[in-house]
This record gives structure tokens, sequence and C-alpha cells, in this order.
């Protein structure tokens, strides 16, 4: 039986870079080919040529043994094959059933939307692959994880049978993840093929059949996932040695820098986002906070940034209350961030690599004498930094919103680190990266610390948080569970703690029913 | 869509050339727009002319023959009214150095300083949108704003009485930019401390200045002349802006140009090489890049509509004090509105709007001797605007008509955000 799905060959260049170079790829059916390869290996120009976004310039796509033309989505979605973008493509405001058949709506008498009849089909396929989702639910009120799962649906719906997953579990939390793994399961039992696109090694292992890792546009190698670890595939993606855990001394911490006593602070709304939780941070060490995300990590960054009012309890940086001062007066305090959504908060998109390192010493010498902004003392701070942090940019006059992820996160990281601050914030400072760009950002959070700064660390991703920190804050609905030296942190504990349970409870539980039975 | 193609591996700066023909590019759409509107111009001209009807009854040749001339009279008159006719002007330099009597070379000058004056209050206006834009304000007030600067600087004009002239101008100028500043930081205020939205709060406050006005210059008003007519008192002669041909009663061109130039200068200066522009433009690009960067966001947007809202008012200070001299009930110009599409024109940056308030000028002028001439109506103005907006903001359509490739984009101006976004 020939392959689902072929590629041979296929090249393709933009103005000045060449995106694709002689890629072959199969995938067969029943099977996960993971598509792995850092930010800008060309996996994503693959994907779109597949899906028709794109004309390759050379190369050939066979589906199902049968050579395809496909001139568009509408001929990628004729021969089977869905994507389900990194950015989904749904419309808050229109209910599940309304965004799935949308473009192909059941009518009846001739003029009337057959809602039921769509819904109907939705609940089935559902229920076939364990997509559990409500019809009638608005799209902008589901969680992130639900609304991938409608995507996946929009898919079935029109009866693909090659699903492209586009960085899929880059918006999900661990759970969601777990959730995801069992759709794609059942789905390949029900003969579909998936090709899942990643950077993230851990997940490739567990889930994928075969893997072709993309670098600089080429396939750098294939693997299988039995022969392989992340170490390989790492060094494999990169095309050099990754240090996967950051090589670290053993903290020397000091005087305390930030001290938070009794912090109370509201969510979005009425609900308190964080209760009445007490912590420090001491220089030179890195304080962790773990938890699952939306248990208040964001309201507590806010809120020590100067973003977010404290309702309560006190905030001081280096002895000086500042619980309700503003960014500027922490910032000049000796506070940096790294702010958890870069493209939102940290970042002016349009503006030039240049502009968006003086975001925050704008007004200072030697950036600006009086009001008037001094142009070359701006180009040679960003060809400092460009160069002292390795942002990868045409130059710095370009705009940083055209930049890769990892490039975007330097700048930030760049700016932020590089002042003289006693603290760091750095709220998911590897959110979405590639492993170079996570092994060099981990670095410098490193040498921060043992330059003498504290550094408070929020991380959704449980292992940033093993590998980096010296103390571990688990955070729970607002509270602090505990607070756990990192000799005494394991996986398991913490995850009972991020879930809300101690420990010492768990194993009495336990223990407790077993002397029942 | 793929992060690909924007992560090119070169480090090297861009060339002159390509940066040269980047600009050129960027100038190229909007010329075209021109040019496009100008053709269907020349057909709206065509289809309205029944003198071209009869003639094709008579023959196709005819018929063509006539069409064309009447296109070559109507656009020639449009010209010749914008910039003036060259054989008159040199026959006027003749003149004057013949025999030493300048008259006629001024007059022949008339059409070009025609469209310079009305270029004036474009600039004011379109400077004022503009600066909103590149804050994130959809300034739709400058109407309004014109309306209370006229009022607030007529005033400093007639009721103050022997001051020399190098101190009542700049004064009545000065009441003139508070005036319109304080009608847009109300608007301002509104949108820093409640997130109520520019562009209701000021088009409701340009119907309260419409009325505001009537109500002092309606006959028996605060601030009408009181003989009978519903206008406000002359300015004194020392307020007056300086004239640039003061011998020659036609040409009202006047140094109100020159301060629009200067404005126009120091908006850029503002912009981008001051810290305060750089506040500007970073509230109006990410207002949550700015709160984070420690900026006052609103602080920021108050400043931005006080700047914007004086600008606008020096649009109503330039024509009261270089041109009417006082200020009628019927004030309405249509120059804030105009404004709108000349920042959008001029890509809301301040040498753009010079130049797109210069082609407009262009249009007035060129449009009232064409109605004279030609006897076209002077409402082709209107179509001709209209056109060149429709081609600059659909530019997809020029570049299809003409297969120009995209320019690269840069710092793209927000227009306006939803309510309370901040």
């Amino acid at each position: 039986m020939p392959p689902v799905l072929e590629l041979r060959g296929i090249t393709k260049r933009f103005p000045g870079v060449l995106a694709n170079d002689r890629i072959d790829l199969t995938l067969e059916e029943g099977q996960v080919l993971a598509l792995l390869g850092e930010n800008g290996a060309g996996k994503s120009t693959l994907m779109n040529i597949l899906y028709g976004l794109y004309k390759p310039d050379e190369g050939e796509i066979f589906v199902r043994g049968k050579k395809a033309d496909i001139h568009g989505p509408g001929d990628a979605i004729a021969l089977g094959i869905g994507m389900v973008h990194q950015h989904f493509m749904l419309v808050p405001v229109l209910t599940v059933t309304e965004n799935v058949m949308l473009g192909m709506e059941p009518i009846k008498q001739k003029l009337f939307l057959d809602r039921e009849a769509a819904a109907r089909r939705i609940r089935t396929i559902s229920e076939q692959y364990g997509l559990d989702v409500d019809p009638y639910a608005l799209v902008g009120d589901l969680p992130v994880g639900i609304q991938q799962r409608v995507e996946i649906i929009k898919l079935l719906y029109r009866q693909a049978d090659i699903l492209i997953l586009d960085e899929p579990t880059a918006v999900l939390t661990p759970q969601e993840v777990l959730g995801l793994f069992q759709v794609i399961r059942s789905l390949l039992a029900k003969g579909k093929s998936i090709i899942f696109i990643t950077h993230k090694l851990k997940e490739v292992l567990e889930i994928s059949d075969n893997i072709v890792v993309l670098r600089g546009g080429r396939v750098a190698g294939t693997a299988l996932p039995q022969k392989s670890n992340e170490r390989s595939l790492a060094s494999l993606m990169v095309g050099r040695e990754v240090i996967l855990t950051v090589p670290k001394e053993e903290a020397q911490p000091k005087e305390p820098v930030l001290e938070v006593e009794n912090l109370r602070v509201k969510g979005e709304g009425a609900h308190i986002a964080v209760h009445d939780i007490s912590f420090d941070v001491r220089a030179g060490e890195i304080v962790g906070v773990a938890g699952v995300q939306g248990n208040g990590q964001t309201e507590l960054v806010e809120s020590l940034t100067g973003l977010r009012p404290a309702q309560s309890g006190v905030v001081r940086l280096l002895g000086k209350d500042v619980t309700h001062a503003s960014p500027r007066v922490i910032t000049e305090a000796g506070a940096a961030h790294v702010p958890e959504d870069r493209q939102r908060d940290g970042l002016v998109l349009s503006y030039p690599v240049a502009d968006n390192l003086i975001l925050n010493t704008y007004y200072l010498p030697p950036i600006a004498q009086k009001m008037l902004m001094q142009e070359p003392a701006i180009q040679q701070n960003a060809e400092r930094l460009v160069a002292e942090y390795d942002v990868r940019t045409p130059s710095v006059l370009t705009p940083v919103g055209s930049l890769s992820g990892g490039n975007q996160q330097k700048v930030i990281v760049a700016r932020e680190l590089s002042r003289m601050g006693q603290l760091v914030v750095a709220a998911q400072p590897t959110r979405g990266l590639d492993v170079g760009s996570i092994e060099y950002i981990h670095s410098q959070l490193v040498r921060k610390r043992d330059a003498g700064a504290a550094v408070l660390l929020v991380s959704a991703e449980l292992d940033e948080i093993l590998s980096l920190a010296d103390r571990i804050i688990v955070m729970f609905e607002g509270r602090i569970m505990d607070i756990v030296p990192i000799e005494k942190a394991t996986r398991e504990d913490l995850g009972l703690l991020m879930a809300g349970v101690h420990p010492d409870e768990h194993s009495a539980d336990a223990a407790a029913v077993k002397e029942a039975a | 869509m793929s992060e690909e193609n924007s992560t090119p591996k070169t480090t090297k700066d861009k060339k002159p050339a390509r940066r040269f023909r980047e600009r050129w590019r960027a100038l190229l759409t909007p010329l075209m727009a021109i040019v496009t509107a100008l053709i269907l111009g020349a057909v709206v001209i065509v289809v309205t002319d029944t003198s071209v009807y009869e003639a094709f009854e008579e023959g196709f040749g005819v018929g063509l023959g006539r069409a064309v001339e009447v296109i070559a009279t109507a656009y020639g008159a449009f010209f010749s009214g914008a910039f003036g006719n060259p054989g008159r002007m040199v026959n006027g330099l003749r003149i004057w150095i013949q025999t030493g009597d300048g008259r006629a070379w001024t007059q022949s000058l008339y059409p070009i300083t025609e469209t310079l004056r009305y270029a004036t209050p474009l600039i004011f206006a379109g400077l004022a949108v503009a600066l909103g834009f590149r804050g994130g304000l959809f300034n739709i007030g400058a109407e309004g704003q014109y309306f209370i600067a006229g009022l607030t600087t007529v005033f400093v004009g007639y009721a103050l009485t022997g001051v020399p002239w190098f101190i009542h101008a700049p004064l009545a100028l000065l009441a003139g930019i508070l005036g319109g500043a304080v009608w847009g930081v109300i608007p301002g205020y509104l949108k820093a401390k409640t997130g109520a939205h520019e562009v209701i709060n000021t088009i409701m406050l340009n119907y309260i200045s419409f009325r505001f006005a009537e109500y002092m210059l309606d006959v028996g008003g605060p601030m009408a002349r009181g003989d009978g007519r519903p206008v406000s008192p002359l300015v004194q002669p020392s307020a007056r802006l300086a004239q640039f041909f003061p011998s020659n009663a036609d040409i009202r061109f006047n140094i109100g140009f020159i301060l629009a130039l200067l404005a126009a200068v120091f908006v850029y200066w503002l912009l981008f090489k001051t810290t305060i522009g750089y506040e500007i433009r970073t509230v109006g690009q990410n207002p949550r890049a700015a709160k984070y960067a420690g900026m006052s966001v609103s602080r920021t947007i108050v400043l931005t509509m006080a700047l914007s809202g004086g600008l606008a008012g020096l649009a109503a200070s330039t024509d009261i004090l270089g041109v009417i001299g006082f200020m009628p009930n019927a004030f309405s110009s249509g120059y804030g509105f105009d404004a709108i599409a000349l920042a959008l024109l001029g890509n809301s940056h301040p040498f753009g709007v010079v130049l797109a308030s210069l082609l407009f000028g262009a249009l007035q002028a060129g449009a009232r001797n064409m109605q004279g001439v030609a006897r076209v109506p002077l409402d082709l103005t209107d179509i001709l605007q209209g056109l060149i907006i429709i081609f600059i903001a659909a530019p997809a359509i020029i570049r299809a008509l003409y297969r120009i490739r995209t320019a690269e984009s840069g710092e793209e101006v927000v227009m306006t955000r939803g309510w309370g976004q901040m």
C-alpha cells in the first residue's frame, strides 16, 4: 500500500532565503509523523505548501500514491488534508456549531440554516473520537484546550484524514496536553494520519511514530522515537551539542531584595487572585514560582511590577516600600521585568529593534538629553546589546515584529538584564521558544543570579523551574502551597502541590485508605 | 504566517539605492491614485457635458473631438487656476523688468498663492488629526476645535486695542491655540479617566461648539458686530498677519503659510526626536507596552489631544487673522473633516500631510477657475477628492491597476481602538 502522503524534493525560495531545500517526507497511514525544528527551520513553510497557501518552486506531492496539484486550501481539503493553525481560526462570538459548519452550512427548506443537523453531526464526531464539547457553547467562552478540539472537529467535519497540527501544545497547560494526546490516539485508532509540528522534544518522544528534523530549510535527519532521546534530538535540531540542564553552582543567597508580606491582589472581575501571600527573594538566588497557569501567578507578577494595584499587604524592594508604586518607580528602584506576554506588554512590534531596546530607559541619559532623543546613543546601545545578547536581526532598524519569537524574547531579555537591576522578575521567559533560545536565556538568568541579583522566575514548565530555581514556591488558587528548597524538591511532590494537595496529607490519605481496606 | 521569510540571513544594512527605490515606491501609489482620479474626473466631465452629446449626434469623430476639447479646456483652466498661467507670468516679469511696474507680475502669481492660501488651514488641521493618529486617537473634533479657536482668536483680535502688532498677533494666535487645546483636552481627559471613546465625544463637542458659536455671533449675541449681520467685529489691524503682497488686494497669501510649514517641522521634531514624541507614539502603538515601560498613558492621551486641538485651532487663527479678518457665523469650512482625509493621504506623517494639503489646496483653487472659465461645476473637486481618498484608502486597487509592488511596511498607524481599551 502506498504511503498516505509523500513529499518529494520540495523546494521553496523567498527573496534572500531558501526556506525549503529539497525536502522529502513520508507519512504512513495511522501514524504520527513529528516534524521537529527550531523557529525558522522551514516547518511552517513546508506545511503551508502542503495546505496550498504557497506554491513550491520545485518538487512533487503524492496523496495515497497519486500526484496531487494543490493550488489552495480548497484543493487540500478535497484531498482530505486539514490543518490546525497555531493561532486558531475561530470566530469567538459564534457557537461551536456555527464555527464548524462555517463555509459548508447545511440548509433546510432551501433557505434556512440547519443548525440542528450540523450539531447532530458534531455530537457524533465528538462521541466517536472522544472530543467532548458542547455544540451550542460560544467559542469565546471556551478555554484554549477546548477551542483546539473545535478546530479538530472542524477538520473531521470536513472529512479530513490527514491532520496537520501546527505547534498544538504551545498554548496548552500540561493537563490539556495530556487530553490532546488522548484525542490523537483515538484519531489514530480510527485510521487518521497526523503530522505533528513542534519543537518540544518530550512530546515528540511520547506521541510520534516517526521523526523528521528540519534545520535551515533542509532535512537534518530522521529518527525513531524508540532509538532517540532528548539530547540526540536537540543536537540534531540545533546542529551542535546542546546543554539541556544549565550548569550552575550552588546559590549563595545574601540579603533579601524583594520582601512580600500578606499580599492580596484582585484578578479580572471581583475575585481575589492572590490571597495574602508572603515570601522573599534574596540576592544571589533564583526563586521559582511553580503552578498550573491561572493560579494567581500572572496577577502576582503584575502587582509586583506595578501594573496591577495591590489590595492589601506590603511589598518591599531593597527595603523600600513599593506596594503602591508605579512601574516607573519600581523600575528605577532596581527591578527588571520580562513580561509573560512579550508581544502584548514587552514590545512595540512596529518599532525597530533599536527603539524597543530603550523602552524603559528612553528618557534617561545617554539615550536622551533633557527631552531630546540621542540617535547615535540609541544606535550604539542597540548595536552593543544585539551583539552581546546574540539577537539575530538583519539590522537594528528592522521592526521587531518581523523577528522570530526567540529573537523577540532576546530583545526583551537584553533590555531587561543589561540594566543594573537588583531584582529580575521573569514570567514565562521561554514560552514558545526553540531549544537554542531557551538554553541561552536560562544561562543569562543564572549569570544574573551569580552577579548578585535576586531572580523571581515564574514558569508553567516544571522542568524549567527544576533546572533553574534554588527555592520553589508552589501556588494553587492564589495561595502558596509550600516553599520547597531545590534539594528536597521532587517532580511528584511538586505535581501534588500544584494540584492543591500536600504530599504528607496525600500519604496520610493513602495510609487511611489502606487501613480502611 | 511563516516565520521563515521574515528572518533573512543577511546582516548588512540596506543599500542607499534600495532605500531610494522603496521611497519612490511608497510615493508611487498616491501619485498614481491622483492620476487615476483625474482620468475618472475627465470621464465625469465628458458625460455631464451636453455639448458632447450634441456633437456625437453629428458624428462619432466630431463627438470625440468635442470630448477631448471639453476635457482640455476644463483641465487647462484647472491647472492655470491652481498654478498660474506660464505665459502670463513671463509677460508680467517682462513688464516688471522693462517698466518697473510689478503689478502684472504679481497678478500672474495669484493662482499659485490661492493654492497655498487654501493649503494653509488644511496643513494645520491635517497635522492635528495626524498627530492624534500617531497617539492612537481619532480626533474627529478638529472642526469643533476650529470653531472654539475662531472665537478665542477673534475676541483677542478685536477686543484688545493699543498693543503693537508684534505682541497682538502672537497673542491672538496663542488664544486660538489655547481655545483649540481646551476643546481637545475635554475628550482626551474623558478618554484617559473613564475610557469614553474620543470619536463619540469629539463629534458631540463639535455640535456644542457649532451652537455655541451661533449663540455668540448671531444678531444680538455677545460677540456680534451690532450692525445687523451675524458676524464678529473686525480684528484690529495690529492683530492681522503680515501679507506677502500688501499692494494687491486680490492676493491674500500671508505669513500663515510659513507658520503652517513651521508647525509641520515642529510636529516632525516632536514626534520623532523627543521623548514626548516617543511616548505619544508608544501609547499609540501599544498602550500596554507604554504602561509597562513606565509611561503615564492617561497623561500622554491628554497631552496628545491638547496638541491636536491646538493645531486645529491654528487653522482657524490663521484663517481669521490672515485672510478673513473677522469670524462669520457660518464659519463652517469642513477643514476638520478634510483633515481626516489629509492625515490618511499623508500617512500621518507631518511632511506627507503638507504634500496632501498642497494637493487639496490646488484642487480647490483649480476648481474655482474651472467653474469660471470652463463652466464645470465646483463639485468636481469633491468628486476628485473622494476618488483620491478611495484609491489611497484601498491601495490594492491602484497596485493591481498599475502592477506596483508592495512597499516594505514600517510603523503602521493605529486609527482607533474600541471602547476603553487602553
